[in-house]
Formats: structure tokens, C-alpha cells, sequence
């Protein structure tokens, strides 16, 4: 159980070398005319540098909203986020930018990618306001798509590209500006589920092989197993927090499912 | 970002919606080419009319019947009767400072010779307005003195009457009548060419006869329009201006306060007048020209929000993987600024080719001059700057996240 709790606090030096994430107490609101919607009623949560994090909770259950106060697009109404360290709220926007191009790769719902612009041109994004060198660019973004395995479809648009395809192209603009932290909403959320143990082999890889830290939202238990530690929202609040036993391997489960899935 | 990067997204932005984007450059194409034109077209008038004074000589002046009034604009030339013979008499026995000095009165007449026909402005003179003027003759001469004190039927011919009434024929001796009196050709003039400005056209479409055969055969009239002298000098001819006011005004027996009935202008005063008054009409012209680059800088504007709005998404994702404000806010500008920018170089290109069409079609002197092409390159980025600015802060101050969820 990692759940941190206030009278856990410990000195921040120690804090630093220890969690990447660490969330204090937050809470956040949402105004919507006269009502006010509560999507986080205080969570508290720590996440070390290596871990693989699922967070699962039921439509409506703040892991969105989570996620994005993670990735820096949205910040907490009350309550604390440190990111190794630095408490986020007292950063500027141009900070947040800074963190969300370096530090941070977000892969979105709905792939979220530039229509006619080629897989290349998209992986290249964030490296555009990372000021790298042309040749640079070029080369780390054929180097995340290879890594995502469309090492061969560089230049296709992502009209061209299946939904798989299409992730892997959004998986390698999370990569392109090698972050220490990849969070991910609801990664196969559109995905048949040979395709979703495919991601979840390449989030094994990274996490595995590069240390990255991965914290993704599924809504299917069989793809939070993937993962080392399972988190589980509810109304706002984390309801369970476990390590995963028996955790599977995506590489070995992919080998025991059919090349072409066939629907029930 | 760097600048190649903004610049390639800008172009692409812009070539996928090439209708829209070349309509929206349409209205910067219409108001930077107005400008140029008008203002090629004023300066060229201008610039003409600076020839032509300079042409003229700086130590010319001219005395005119008729008053000015404090604004310095004339109530109406030949508008007394006043002007005489003898006060151009006058000015040249007892100021020294003119040199000489000829008299000017005309009326429009049909010259006929055989079965051609053309009517000119007929103008009364002496032989010293060809030298005043220096316009000499291309062959025959002018007329002489004595002709002037017989009211000879003696003409002189501008180039453009000669080749109307005779063609090819030499008119040296022919007769042609003028409103019906039989006039023998003396001479035909050098070819002046076309004016522009407040001279008037083609210069070369006249006559002169002797001054007092104009005014007692076909005008009529024994006062004359304008009397035009040349002074010794330049400096002479500002000397010499409060001397002719002072003697006319004693020979019209004007009382002090009165106002002139005449007005003596120099050189400088008529370059002066010519000068301002063709500013006028370009600034006129080109205010009512950067209308249109107003209005076209509104449309970038309009079609810069639209396009705001239909990218949102597109902003949202930018932003999330680290676009800072600055890089949205920059690269909506800098799609505005080429968009205004690419407009204003193809106004230029049609400026400068309207203008080059009325130089030849009309015969117009057009100048457009560097300064003119390098504000236009500075005026429409600067309306891309200035309409542009406002979507490109709209776009940057988009919340990210509503931006993503932005259908
Ligand atoms: N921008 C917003 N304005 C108002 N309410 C919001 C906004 N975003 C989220 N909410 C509300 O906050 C609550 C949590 O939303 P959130 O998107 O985090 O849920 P979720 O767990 O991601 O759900 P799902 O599994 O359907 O994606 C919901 O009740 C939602 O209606
Ligand atoms: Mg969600």
C-alpha cells in the first residue's frame, strides 16, 4: 500500500529522490452554472520513478481529471502536486509547457493526432517547441516510431493508419522528447484486445528496459494487469490501491492469442 | 520554435485553404495596388510639373488679371479688365530687374485650311514670348514686331494644329482661316509634349498670332489675361514681384486696403501651388485606397478567427505536448503577417503594372518610387500584424484541455 496520507509527510529532500508524483490532498471543482461538480475529493497519492501504474474507476469517477492535473494541463483547486519535487501550482504557464514538452508524455483517448500531417511530421511536434537541431528531430522521431514498430510507415497520414497504428504514432510523440514520465488516458480504449495487449507490450518494453514511469488509465481489469500496481477511483476518491500479483506478460500473451482476432 | 518551422506550418495552414486564403489576400492585393497606383500617379504628376518649371526657367514670373484671396487661391483668372498693354510697358521701362516680357490673351477658335478642319486655342502675343518661354521655331520663324503693330494676319503653329491642318505638307505660306479671317503661316514651333498637372495636356496643341490682332480682330477685347515676364534672375524674380505689385497698383489707381486686381506669382509660388495641389489629390487618392487595406486587413482578421476556431483541437494538442503561449500566439501571427505580406508583394506587382498600363495607354507621367513599394511592404505587414494580433491571442489563450475536448 503506498497511499500517502498527511501525517506520512516527510521532508522533501527525501520526497525528491524517492517519488516522481507525489499528490497531496487534492481536490478539485468543477463550476457548471449554479452546481459545482467535486471530481476530486482529496487524493493522496505517491509514485516512485520505474513504477507502472493502471488507474481504473468507473465513468465519472475523476481519472481524467486526475490525469490531467498529472500531465500539467489543469491544476488542483486545492491541495498539492509535486513533480520530483517542484510543487507544480507555483510554476507559470510557460513552465507547465516547458514540463509537458521535456519531462512529461501525454497519449491521449482519442489519439489526438494532426490530421494531413504524416506519422513523421507528427511524432516531430513536440520536438518543434523543444528547440532541436532539424537533423535531430528527424532522427529521434524515426527512432520513436521505430521503437513503437512503424519504423515503415513514416510517412503515412493518419488517415492511412489503423487505430492500433494510430496509437503507436501518438505512443511515439509521447516518447520523442525522451520524458522520464508517460501517462496515458485510456491508451486502448478504442482497440480490439490483441491490439491492446500489443500497446501494453510496448509500455512493458519501455518501462521494463528504459525505466520510464507509466501511469495510464484503462477501464478493463485484464489490461490494468499489465501493470505493477493497480489504483482504483471512486467519486473522486482512490478506493483501492494494490500491487499486482502474477502480473502477465504482454510479450508471451500476445503468442498465445490469434494473429487475426475473431469476435464471439 | 524556429522560424523555418512557424513559416512551413504557416505556408501549409494557408495552401489547404488556397480559395479562402487567396479571397482573403484579395482585399490587401486591391488596397496596396490602389495605393501604388494613385500614389505612382501623383508623384509622376508632380514630378512632371517639376520638369516643366524647371524647363520654364526659375526666373519666370506671371502677372494675371483677376485677384488671389488670403488662401492663396485665384477667384478667377481674366476676371477684370484691368491688365493692359501699357502696364506691361511700364514694368519693363521702369523695373530693371525684368528683362522682358510679353503679353497673354487668347480665345478658342476653328482654324481651317483647305478641307481639314481643327479647332485650338488661338493666343495673342509678342515675339518675346518665344524667348521668354525659349520655344523656338522648327522652321519659318515667329512673327515680328511689326507685325504686332500692323495686327498682321500672321500665325504661328504648335506642332499638333500643323499636322492636323497640313500632314505631310509644309504649311510655311499656306493660308488657313481663323474664324473666317485669312491668316498666312509663318512659322510651326518646336514640339513641347505633353503636361500633366495644372498645365494642361498636350502643349503643342496651339496658335499664336500678334497680340493686337487677336484683340481687335477676333476677340474683341483690349485688356489682356496675364502678361509673363523673365527677370534678370531668380533672386531677380522675387525682387522684382513687390515692384510689379507696387507699380500696378499705382497704374490701376488701387487705394491702400484695397485688393489687388491682379495677382504677380514666380516660379517658386507657381511650383508651390502646382506642388500642393497635386499632394492634395494624392493623398486624397491614396486615403481612399487604404480603405480597401483596411477592409482587407478586417477580412485577414475574420478569416484568421475562423480559422482560430476551426483549429482549436489542433491548438489543444500543440499546446499539451509544450506549445507556450508565445509559439501559438506567433504562429497565428505569422500566418496573418504572411497571408497580409504575400497580398501586399502581389498589390505591388499590380500597382506597379497599372501604372506602367496608364503610362503607356495615357500618356501619364507615373513614378513609383522605391519609398512608395517599401512603405507598402511595411504597411501590409503591419496589417497583418495589427488584425492578426487579436486571433493570435485568442488562439494562445486557450485552455488546453477544453481546447482537446473542443469538437
Ligand atoms: N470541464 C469540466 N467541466 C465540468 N465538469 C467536468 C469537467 N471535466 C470533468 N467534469 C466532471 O468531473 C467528473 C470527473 O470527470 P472525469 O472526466 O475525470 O471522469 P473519468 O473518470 O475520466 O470518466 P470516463 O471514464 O468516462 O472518462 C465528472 O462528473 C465530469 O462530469
Ligand atoms: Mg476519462
Amino acid at each position: 500500500m503506498e497511499i500517502m496520507t498527511k501525517e506520512q509527510t516527510v521532508t522533501p529532500s527525501v520526497e525528491k529522490s524517492e517519488y516522481v508524483i507525489r499528490v497531496e490532498d487534492v481536490h478539485k471543482y468543477y463550476q457548471l452554472g449554479e452546481t459545482q461538480v467535486h471530481a476530486l475529493r482529496g487524493v493522496s497519492v505517491g509514485i516512485k520513478r520505474g513504477e507502472f501504474v493502471a488507474i481504473m474507476g468507473a465513468s465519472g469517477s475523476g481519472k481524467s481529471t486526475f490525469m490531467n492535473m498529472l500531465g500539467c494541463l489543469d491544476k488542483p483547486s486545492s491541495g498539492h502536486y509535486f513533480l520530483e519535487g517542484t510543487d507544480v501550482s507555483k510554476l507559470t504557464k510557460q513552465d507547465l509547457a516547458r514540463i509537458r514538452n521535456h519531462q512529461i508524455g501525454f497519449v491521449f483517448q482519442g489519439f489526438n493526432l494532426l490530421a494531413r500531417t504524416t506519422a513523421l511530421e507528427n511524432t516531430e511536434l513536440p520536438t518543434l517547441y523543444a528547440r532541436i537541431s532539424k537533423e535531430e528531430r528527424h532522427q529521434r522521431a524515426s527512432e520513436a516510431l521505430t521503437l513503437v514498430g512503424l519504423g515503415d510507415r513514416i510517412h503515412h497520414y493518419p488517415s492511412q493508419l489503423s487505430g492500433g497504428q494510430q496509437q503507436r504514432v501518438a505512443i511515439a510523440r509521447a516518447l520523442v522528447n525522451r520524458p522520464s514520465i508517460l501517462l496515458a488516458d485510456e491508451p486502448t480504449g478504442n482497440l480490439d484486445s490483441r491490439t491492446s495487449v500489443e500497446i501494453m507490450d510496448i509500455f512493458q518494453t519501455l518501462n521494463n528496459e528504459k525505466g520510464l514511469t507509466i501511469v495510464l488509465v484503462t477501464h478493463e481489469p485484464d489490461i490494468a494487469r499489465f501493470a505493477k500496481r493497480n489504483i482504483v477511483f471512486r467519486d473522486g476518491k482512490i478506493r483501492k490501491d494494490e500491487t499486482v500479483d502474477a502480473r502477465p506478460v504482454a510479450h508471451e500473451v500476445l503468442r498465445t492469442m490469434p494473429a487475426v482476432d475473431v469476435d464471439d | 520554435m524556429d522560424l523555418v518551422s512557424i513559416l512551413r506550418i504557416a505556408m501549409r495552414a494557408l495552401a489547404r485553404n488556397k480559395m479562402r486564403s487567396s479571397l482573403t489576400m484579395l482585399g490587401i492585393i486591391i488596397g496596396v495596388g490602389a495605393v501604388i497606383a494613385t500614389v505612382g500617379l501623383g508623384q509622376g504628376a508632380r514630378q512632371a510639373v517639376q520638369n516643366q518649371i524647371a524647363a520654364m526657367g526659375s526666373n519666370i514670373l506671371f502677372v494675371g488679371s483677376g485677384s488671389v484671396n488670403r488662401g492663396g487661391q485665384r477667384t478667377g483668372f481674366g476676371g477684370t479688365k484691368t491688365l493692359v498693354m501699357g502696364d506691361l510697358d511700364a514694368i519693363l521701362k521702369e523695373i530693371p530687374l525684368v528683362k522682358e516680357g510679353a503679353p497673354m490673351t487668347s480665345s478658342s477658335a476653328q482654324l481651317v485650311y483647305e478641307n481639314q478642319n481643327w479647332s485650338t486655342r488661338v493666343n495673342g502675343t509678342t515675339p518675346a514670348y518665344f524667348d521668354v518661354r525659349v520655344w523656338p521655331v522648327q522652321r519659318g520663324t515667329v512673327f515680328s514686331q511689326d507685325d504686332v503693330e500692323q495686327s498682321a494676319n500672321v500665325i504661328v503653329l504648335g506642332t499638333t494644329v500643323a499636322t492636323n491642318l497640313f500632314g505631310t505638307t509644309d504649311p510655311i505660306g499656306k493660308t488657313i482661316r481663323v474664324s473666317n479671317l485669312p491668316f498666312r503661316v509663318v512659322g510651326v514651333l518646336v514640339s513641347k509634349g505633353y503636361s500633366s498637372g495644372g498645365m494642361g495636356g498636350d502643349q503643342d496643341d496651339t496658335a499664336f498670332v500678334p497680340v493686337t490682332t487677336l484683340q481687335k480682330k477676333m476677340a474683341g477685347q483690349t485688356w489682356l489675361n496675364g502678361i509673363i515676364l523673365s527677370a534678370v534672375s531668380k533672386d531677380a524674380s522675387f525682387a522684382a514681384q513687390p515692384q510689379i505689385t507696387a507699380l500696378l497698383r499705382d497704374r490701376h489707381r488701387i487705394r491702400p486696403g484695397m485688393d489687388d486686381d491682379f495677382f504677380v506669382r514666380n516660379m517658386a509660388d507657381f511650383a508651390e501651388l502646382q506642388d500642393q495641389s497635386s499632394k492634395t489629390l494624392t493623398y486624397l487618392l491614396a486615403s481612399v485606397a487604404s480603405v480597401s487595406l483596411l477592409v482587407g486587413g478586417i477580412g485577414i482578421m475574420n478569416i484568421m478567427l475562423v480559422s482560430v476556431t476551426e483549429r482549436t483541437r489542433e491548438i489543444g494538442i500543440r499546446m499539451a505536448i509544450g506549445a507556450t503561449e508565445d509559439d501559438v500566439q506567433t504562429q497565428f501571427l505569422i500566418e496573418a503577417v504572411v497571408l497580409s505580406l504575400t497580398g501586399g508583394f502581389i498589390g505591388i506587382a499590380l500597382g506597379v503594372g497599372i501604372s506602367f498600363l496608364v503610362t503607356n495607354l495615357l500618356g501619364w507621367a507615373v513614378l513609383v518610387s522605391p519609398w512608395a513599394i517599401g512603405t507598402a511592404v511595411l504597411f501590409s505587414m503591419a496589417v497583418g500584424v495589427f488584425f492578426g494580433f487579436y486571433p493570435a491571442r485568442k488562439a494562445a489563450r486557450l485552455d488546453p484541455i477544453e481546447a482537446l475536448r473542443y469538437e
